[in-house]
């Protein structure tokens, strides 16, 4: 590890923050279910835009309004997963960045990101030609169906971050 | 109590299957059930809680509830069935940990809680479309109803991750 990594890495985990949350019995349980319950809410809706992607779900509604609508949802829930998920992070850090499921979790969510920015960037640039076709182009199929196979990834990670920090 | 000495008995009669023996004895298997629960559950959190969002007004209120309940609610039946499978199995594996956890118990009333106010909401909504916007005593009955209905939803999942730290012994 670069000296400067630990540096940051030790002055998270060394806080009264990190310190509470590791050694208070409820307090992490709690963080953890309000990460378990952003993270249902995340996969749960970002599956209703992929499924229109894919043209397989909400067909009668143009591709654009159902994102318009679903994603807010998506987002807000995001911000509290990543929220509760750097809080149980810095209350162990050296052990989740030795953990290869957690690595391997930020990975694939850097991954969803990346699939999500070529999407809008790139793909949803004619969605106004395209979002009443059935099916819908190959590039929207390719990042609805990329999209449902790394979330699935994503929380399978999760689970196994659990069983392998002794947390199951 | 005799419920207690019933599902002590459960416990560990279920534990001593050869089923539950597989399921333990697999590194993997338990981890996989929960990753297919957790995203059944992502399932059914979502489309219960955007109906009761749209019940409140919070949710594409330029659809009729009845094109948002009919687009949402029928997926829920079907993926609680693979929910209560895969349940189930986690149930066979660790009996002792669920069976004889206030926790698993209290999630399971949540369950029938949810289940009830959605099964409600949706045979109201089918029988008669626009019968949950009337007037405002039931406007205000439904919004309680899908209130009430999104707090338990997250009750439920808060309940599953604390049978992981609420275990006997």
């Amino acid at each position: 590890m670069m000296p400067w990594r630990g540096d940051i890495v030790g002055f998270f985990e060394n806080s009264t923050l990190a310190e509470s949350i590791r050694e208070n019995d409820v307090l992490f349980p709690m963080i953890e279910s309000a990460h378990v319950l952003s993270i249902c809410l995340v996969v749960g809706s970002i599956l209703i835009v992929d499924l229109r992607l894919l043209g397989l779900a909400s067909v009668r509604r143009p591709a654009g309004s159902v994102m318009a609508l679903v994603l807010p949802l998506t987002w807000s829930a995001f911000a509290i997963a990543v929220t509760s998920g750097a809080l149980m992070f810095i209350s162990n850090a050296t052990k989740y960045l030795n953990n290869d499921f957690f690595v391997c979790k930020l990975i694939l969510l850097g991954l969803a990101g990346l699939n999500m920015l070529v999407f809008h960037l790139v793909s949803a640039r004619d969605l106004p030609v395209w979002e009443h076709r059935l099916p819908p182009p190959l590039q929207a199929r390719l990042a609805g169906a990329m999209s449902i196979l790394l979330w699935i990834c994503v929380v399978a990670c999760g689970r196994w971050i659990g069983f392998t920090m002794g947390v199951n | 109590m005799m419920g207690a000495l019933t599902l002590s008995w459960l416990s560990t009669w279920l534990a001593a299957t050869a089923l539950s023996h597989v399921l333990q004895s697999s590194g993997w298997l338990i981890p996989t059930l929960q990753t297919i629960h957790i995203l059944c559950v992502a399932t059914v959190l979502c489309a219960a809680v955007i109906v009761d969002l749209r019940i409140c007004g919070r949710f594409d209120r330029n659809e009729p509830l009845e094109q948002v309940a009919r687009r949402f609610l029928p997926l829920i039946w079907p993926v609680l069935l693979v929910l209560l499978l895969t349940g189930g199995l986690l149930v066979v594996a660790e009996p002792h940990r669920s069976l004889q956890n206030t926790t698993f118990i209290l999630k399971m009333a949540l369950l029938i809680l949810a289940v009830a106010i959605t099964a409600g909401l949706q045979t109201a909504i089918n029988l008669s479309p626009g019968v949950l916007e009337r007037d405002t005593l039931r406007r205000s009955a439904a919004r309680f109803a899908a209130c009430c209905s999104i707090l338990i939803w997250c009750g439920i999942v808060f309940a599953g991750r604390w049978i992981a730290y609420t275990e006997a012994g």
